[in-house]
């Protein structure tokens, strides 16, 4: 195994790291800066995905245990779940499945290939999760990642905003239409303004993608 | 905190998760699985919280880098985008609006106005 797209990619990380932690906007993204950064060095380059991805797979396996590990932050949020189970469970099977067949459905819609429909089914679901719910369904998995990286910038530069012009007060509902639709990346926009409705939007991040996972595989079978 | 328990917890739980994912041919990915049950364990308290915290943490921490290599991939699909550009782009913006606005109306009508 070669060194080289391992090195690039934590180099090219963290560079954007720092130009993130400088000036916090949704264009900085480090993931998505990163992602275009890497492919346009390789395309100019003349290399093929299939040369950087022989060293940068471990990163991609090492998804495996970081979904295990967010059963941590569920568990500690266990008294938020106790306290708001009847608001969180119905947010998180209406939204869950809004998000499922709006995306479905309007991409059949507009055209889109059985391929695509599959790949963007489950992108309110945080990424590892969707990446490999994309690979168990028959989608592309590249493609999911990148529906849900931009799905969460979309969260994350005017999903509060949004909320707050159609008239939105409530912060439970808030939290959890910003954790169902744009996971990690909503949660970090809104608790920079409410803690508690943050706190809501990661579980329910969490907890969609658990939802997400178990439901989509048998819900594209009608679907399809 | 001992040194590799942890982890070791972790990488054991996935591979449970995916044992059982590819031997039941479940169509849930094994990392879910292994989620839930680590989850389960924790409330059962076969697992303390202390043991897995700080290598779990770390992962949680540390996931944003690890969506780049999958997220490369789309370069070998340029063709598809462009020919599929208005499905994609258009379904992701609606279903975002649509996702987001539902679930804020639903909870806050649920609710009842109650703080």
């Amino acid at each position: 195994m070669n060194p080289y797209g391992i090195a690039l990619t934590l180099v090219v990380f963290y560079a954007f790291s720092e130009v993130h932690q400088r000036k916090r906007a949704f264009y900085t993204n480090p993931v998505l800066l990163s992602i275009t950064t890497i492919a346009v060095l390789l395309w100019a380059g003349g290399y093929s995905y299939e040369s950087y991805m022989e060293s940068a797979a471990i990163l991609k396996f090492l998804l495996g245990p970081a979904v295990v590990s967010l059963a941590v932050p569920v568990y500690k949020g266990r008294e938020t779940i106790k306290a708001y189970a009847r608001e969180i469970t119905a947010g998180i099977v209406i939204g869950g499945m809004v998000a499922i067949l709006s995306a479905f459905y309007t991409a059949e819609l507009f055209g889109g290939t059985e391929e695509v429909l599959l790949s963007m089914a489950p992108k309110s679901v945080t990424t590892a999760i969707a990446i490999g719910i994309s690979e168990k369904i028959g989608g592309i998995p590249a493609l999911t990642a990148v529906l849900v990286i931009l799905t969460g910038i979309l969260g994350n530069a005017v999903g509060v905003e949004l909320l707050n012009a159609a008239g939105v007060r409530d912060r439970i509902a808030k939290g959890l239409a910003m954790g169902v639709t744009s996971h990690g990346l909503g949660t970090a926009r809104i608790i920079l303004d409410d803690e508690l409705a943050g706190a809501v939007s990661g579980l329910a991040m969490a907890l969609n993608g658990v939802f997400t996972s178990l439901l989509l595989p048998y819900l594209i079978e009608v679907l399809k | 905190m001992k040194p590799y328990r942890g982890l070791a917890i972790i990488f054991g739980f996935y591979a449970l998760g995916e044992f059982t994912s590819s031997a039941l041919d479940l169509p849930i990915p094994g990392s879910v699985l292994g989620m839930l049950y680590l989850l389960a364990a924790l409330l059962g308290g076969a697992v303390k919280l202390d043991w897995v915290e700080n290598d779990a943490e770390l992962f949680v921490r540390n996931m944003s880098i690890m969506f780049v290599p999958p997220g490369v991939g789309i370069i070998t699909y340029i063709g598809l985008l462009k020919s599929q550009a208005v499905p994609v782009f258009g379904a992701l913006i609606i279903s975002f609006l649509i996702t987001l606005l539902v679930t804020a109306k639903i909870v806050e009508l649920l609710r009842g106005g109650k703080e």
